[in-house]
């Protein structure tokens, strides 16, 4: 890629480097925005997830460990990728939080240590506002209502006065570990993702069995409806037959936990959009690649006369490239992470960042 | 506005006059049409089906929310809290006929009573006379008092979602417009989030949301809103323990952060 300064003398773009570990997938990425329109562009964006094994979950301690194990490995490819020179970075962002303390720990370190030996600014970037700001980038959904749904989030967002700010929540567990935990109990694969598997599976389900329904105004709760739907799996492990006398499959649990879990994240989005006078949703977190999610609120917003923004798994699910893009955009602000504060933390709400950047 | 949607086939035989949409929640819509006589005005609140969610769980949901409201209005109105009465149902078709309460929400009127005054909270002039607004707060402190000491929770306490009625014409002495903006009965609307429950904790996060939706409604008055826990903490004997446990939802509620 040319040199950027080379014909004018004049910056024409700025770079970011973002990486992002909070949970079982470390990406790294970069981005250029245009000096004069904004405009961004992804240059790489490599991802390399831990894949535990089927019927078990990604513990901290072997997720770290991974992270640790291919950062020179991802941060190569991305830099090769995007075809830049580290001449031409301006700044190395990376997740400060919220996540899992050890893998957030490792790729903080790792950031920081690029930051060290290539003389580079730092940018902590919050992981929450990071999708955000990737999925309106990519989307080019203006002000949308936002729901961010993920293994460990589950939040209904509207921005007003230079907040994100937190309309609804799940009150327990995030969606995501609701599925991923149900997808143990009938040992589903987690390679690409639980999630996924279950859409695949969800597909083959014909009974819509009762499950718990639980929403409390713009807030719901998950673990109530996983402990039932983690019975049912075991009665259907056992060859049992449902409550009504129907012989259930795995695939009609997935389908009935997709139908019901959904419902409540697209009722609660309603209620928010709603209450701000929205008609556009933005769905970003690795659970908005379900495409059954998205047809969903496609179908709710079709009434209300909008319309639903989705992006694909590229960035949808954790990447690095969304931390470089909202890492650039509050560097463009002037706002800076020392080294002496270069920390990260498990619990960082969205609406605690203050988002110069935007109106 | 009232074309664009089909109506409930219970709205669509021959009526005096014909049904007017009210209201376009996220939850449904509520019309004004009339019950068994032409000059009783009534509420409609109708759910349509949910395209989006799968027939079977839409109907469940439908059914069970419309059937869950009215039995809450029915308890609350023998037990004298302020709602509308109940005047016929049908769950499975999604709708409920209410009462029809004349009036403006409580929002409008409180908005109507602060006026053209500057943003900030500062305290008014010292010429004005705050006793109407503040006795418009103790009524819906007592309002929610009195749902609380039926073992009811709301689920959705907004001063949207209150209205003022006001008193039969004559009761009342001549009022300028700001005062009788904030004049009138308070009653308690749209129980389609309500439950039944007798905890403190419930309560405390009943009056919690009111507080939330309080402040960001009306941030201008938000100081006022002291008077509303005032009246509600003299309105029924566990009054006081809600107020206490009121502390520990409001830190929590400041607290809760969630894991990435
Ligand atoms: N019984 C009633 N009488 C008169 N107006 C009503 C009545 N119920 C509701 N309304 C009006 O309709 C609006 C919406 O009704 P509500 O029951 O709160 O439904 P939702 O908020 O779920 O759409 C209220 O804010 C109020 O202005
Ligand atoms: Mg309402």
């Amino acid at each position: 890629m040319a040199n950027d300064t080379a014909t004018t003398g004049k910056k024409k773009r700025r770079i970011a480097l973002g990486c992002e570990g909070s949970a079982n997938k470390l990406g790294i990425g970069v981005i250029a925005h245009d000096v004069e329109t904004g405009a961004a562009t992804v240059l790489s964006n490599v991802r390399h997830t831990f894949v535990s094994p089927p019927g078990t979950g990604f513990l901290p301690k072997d997720t770290a460990r991974h992270h640790r194990a291919f950062f020179v490995r991802v941060a190569k490819q991305a830099l090769s990728d995007a075809g830049v020179r580290i001449a031409d970075i301006d700044c190395i962002c990376y997740t400060r939080g919220p996540g899992m303390g050890g893998p957030l720990t490792s790729v903080a370190v790792a950031a920081r240590t690029l930051a060290l030996l290539w003389g580079k600014e730092l940018v902590g970037v919050n992981h929450c506002v990071g999708h955000i700001e990737m999925g309106r980038a990519i989307t080019g959904a203006e002000n949308p209502v936002v729901l961010y749904v993920s293994g460990g989030n589950t939040q209904v967002i509207a921005y007003a006065e230079q907040r994100y700010r937190i309309f609804g929540e799940a009150l327990d567990i995030a969606v995501g570990n609701c599925l991923d935990r149900f997808a143990r109990a009938f040992e589903i694969s987690n390679d690409p993702a639980p999630g996924y598997n279950i859409e695949q599976l969800a597909k083959q389900g014909r009974v819509l069995v009762e499950l718990p329904y639980a929403v409390k105004g713009m807030d719901c709760s998950f673990s109530g409806i996983l402990t039932r739907a983690e019975e049912l799996a075991a009665q259907v492990k056992r060859g049992q037959k449902g409550p009504e006398g129907e012989l259930l499959t795995p695939a009609d649990l997935c389908f009935s936990l997709q139908e019901t879990v959904f419902a409540m994240l697209v009722e609660i989005t309603e209620r928010a959009m709603a209450h701000v006078g929205a008609s556009q949703v933005l769905i970003v977190g690795g659970v908005g690649s379900n495409i059954r999610l998205q047809d969903m609120m496609g179908a709710m917003a079709a009434e209300r006369g909008g319309s639903v923004y989705a992006t694909d798994e590229r960035f949808c699910i954790d990447n690095g490239i969304m931390i470089a893009h909202a890492g650039l955009l509050a560097y463009e602000t002037g706002f800076r992470t020392p080294l002496e504060e270069s920390t990260c933390t498990q619990r960082f709400r969205t609406d605690e960042v203050f988002v110069k950047w935007r109106k | 506005m009232a074309t664009e949607f089909p109506l409930p086939r219970v709205l669509t035989y021959p009526a005096s006059a014909p049904p007017s949409l009210i209201a376009q929640g996220a939850e449904g819509r509520l019309y004004k049409t009339t019950h068994l006589h032409a000059d009783r005005p009534c509420a409609l609140k109708y759910r349509p089906p949910k395209p989006y969610r799968h027939p079977i769980l839409d109907a469940r949901l439908t059914k069970a929310r419309i059937a869950a409201e009215a039995k809450v209005l029915d308890r609350c109105y023998r037990e004298g809290v302020p709602v509308p009465v109940v005047y016929a149902l049908d769950a499975a078709a999604g709708w409920l006929m209410i009462e029809w309460i004349e009036g403006i929400p409580v929002r409008q009127g409180i908005n109507e009573w602060l006026g053209e005054r500057p943003e900030d909270d500062a305290p008014p002039a010292e010429d004005l006379d705050e006793t109407p607004i503040v006795d418009l707060m103790k009524r819906i402190g007592q309002a929610v008092g009195s749902l609380h000491r039926t073992g009811v929770i709301h689920g959705d306490l907004t001063t949207s979602n209150m209205m003022l009625r006001p008193r039969p014409q004559g009761s009342e002495p001549e009022a300028d417009a700001k005062k009788k903006a904030v004049a009138g009965d308070v009653i308690l609307i749209d129980f389609g989030l309500a439950t039944q429950s007798s905890s403190d904790e419930d309560r405390a996060v009943d009056l919690y949301v009111l507080e939330r939706a309080f402040a960001s409604t009306h941030p201008r008055a938000e100081r006022l809103f002291s008077h509303v826990l005032e009246a509600y903490k003299h309105s029924f004997k566990k009054a006081h323990s809600v107020l206490i446990k009121l502390e520990d939802v409001r830190m929590r509620g400041r607290k809760r952060s969630m894991l990435g």
